[in-house]
């Protein structure tokens, strides 16, 4: 008796279970195919190659099928040099697939997936958050070195972005950081706006990498190199660097992989906003 | 902010760093094609095309780091990282200590 009430219970149990689980293991499923990081596939084609489909789109071919999203998506990218990019990177794999290695990949699957559901307005929200807590705006003030170090090196990148956007940032010694005027909000939400929605994704990447609006523009304005950013970026750790060491699986790997997301994000931005220069030019010739 | 290495120095890099993917047949590949084609249209220097060719420059080099950047990050991800755990001895190895091969170490005589 108790036996069958268990099974029944059972039974019963998990139909309830499965379907009240149902959507969220549906989600699941889906995110399973964005945590492609941890699993490493075969690497299962021979040549890449990419093709001009419609509306003038490029897509990527791996052998003689095409790219999609983790989505289900057909993987199209809106001009020639960013398709290239993306299938040298594909190109670059060798018996395995690296994604964590596919950083142009991942963010045009970003853009074009969206899995987050997000629009503009809610990006250039959560990227203006950043410019509260910039890092060139927080200070130290102690030891000297590191003092004297952020002023040299953070005070005229802060000059030029005041200067270029005519704003008013400041920086604070004080845990609760600068007090940062409405108009610079609005200029720089007006300034991010002015940005399409594939440049905007990584822009925002960028943001998120360096932790800082302020080191982000300057690299999207080729005001400062990618190198040059990522070393403003992490200042301090540059200093306790040179102080107490380097080392290379944690420092080296660290400063390495934030280049490359960097150089990424950079590069995205500036392949996907400047395609009317590239027509212009291929016009000419 | 500091000046950029010259063209020629990044276009290098560039084909290097193709080299190092596609090995000695890199001639062949869709990159190498476009990036030479890209450095040799924007050799020009009429004035009108200055602002193209600056954004020519930065956009190269930023594509030469990204490519640089993930090599290294790649080779010390593969020297460091995801091998899984490591063996006690390999963990010692790593901050220059060695464990006991035979008893009569440390603590061994109680």
């Amino acid at each position: 008796m108790f036996r069958t009430l268990a099974k029944l219970h059972s039974h019963f149990g998990n139909a309830f279970y499965l379907r009240k689980v149902c959507p969220i293991y549906r989600r699941c499923r889906f995110a399973s195919k964005y945590s492609t990081t941890t699993t490493e596939r075969k690497r299962f084609y021979q040549d890449v190659s990419i093709s001009q489909g419609e509306g003038g789109m490029f897509e990527v071919n791996l052998d003689q099928r095409k790219l999609k999203t983790p989505g289900g998506k057909l993987f199209t990218v809106p001009n020639e040099a960013m398709a290239i990019a993306v299938a040298t990177e594909w190109d670059a794999q060798r018996d395995t697939l690296k994604f964590y290695t596919m950083h142009l990949t991942t963010l045009c699957n970003t853009a074009l997936d969206n899995p987050t559901q997000r629009n503009k307005d809610q990006m250039i929200n959560a990227a203006l958050k950043f410019l509260e807590t910039d890092t060139v705006c927080y200070r130290v003030e102690e030891p000297l070195a590191l003092v004297e170090l952020q002023k040299n090196e953070w005070d005229p990148v802060l000059h030029w972005i005041e200067n270029r956007y005519d704003v008013t940032i400041g920086s604070s010694y004080n845990i609760l950081g600068p007090e940062i005027p409405d108009a610079t909000k609005d200029t720089f939400r007006q300034h991010l706006n002015s940005y399409n929605f594939w440049s905007l994704t990584g822009l925002e990447y960028v943001i998120t990498q360096l932790k800082s609006i302020v080191l982000s523009l300057g690299v999207i304005d080729r005001h400062l190199s990618v190198q040059e950013a990522v070393l403003l970026s992490r200042l301090e750790e540059e200093y306790q660097i040179r102080r107490w060491g380097s080392v290379e699986w944690a420092h080296d790997y660290d400063m390495y992989e934030l280049r490359a997301r960097t150089a990424a994000g950079a590069l995205f931005v500036h392949l996907s906003s400047e395609s009317s220069t590239v027509k212009r030019k291929l016009l000419q010739d | 902010m500091a000046a950029l290495p010259s063209p020629l120095s990044i276009c290098r890099g560039i084909l290097k760093e193709l080299r190092a993917i596609h090995g000695a047949s890199y001639r062949r590949c869709l990159a190498y094609n476009y990036v030479m084609d890209q450095f040799r249209k924007n050799k020009v220097t009429g004035a009108r095309y200055c602002r193209a060719q600056q954004d020519a420059h930065h956009a190269s080099y930023s594509y030469l780091c990204l490519l640089q950047s993930t090599r290294n990050h790649q080779v010390l991800h593969s020297l460091y990282h995801g091998k899984g755990e490591r063996c006690p001895e390999e963990v010692a190895g790593l901050v220059g200590l060695r464990l006991p091969t035979q008893p009569g170490g440390k603590g061994w005589e109680k």
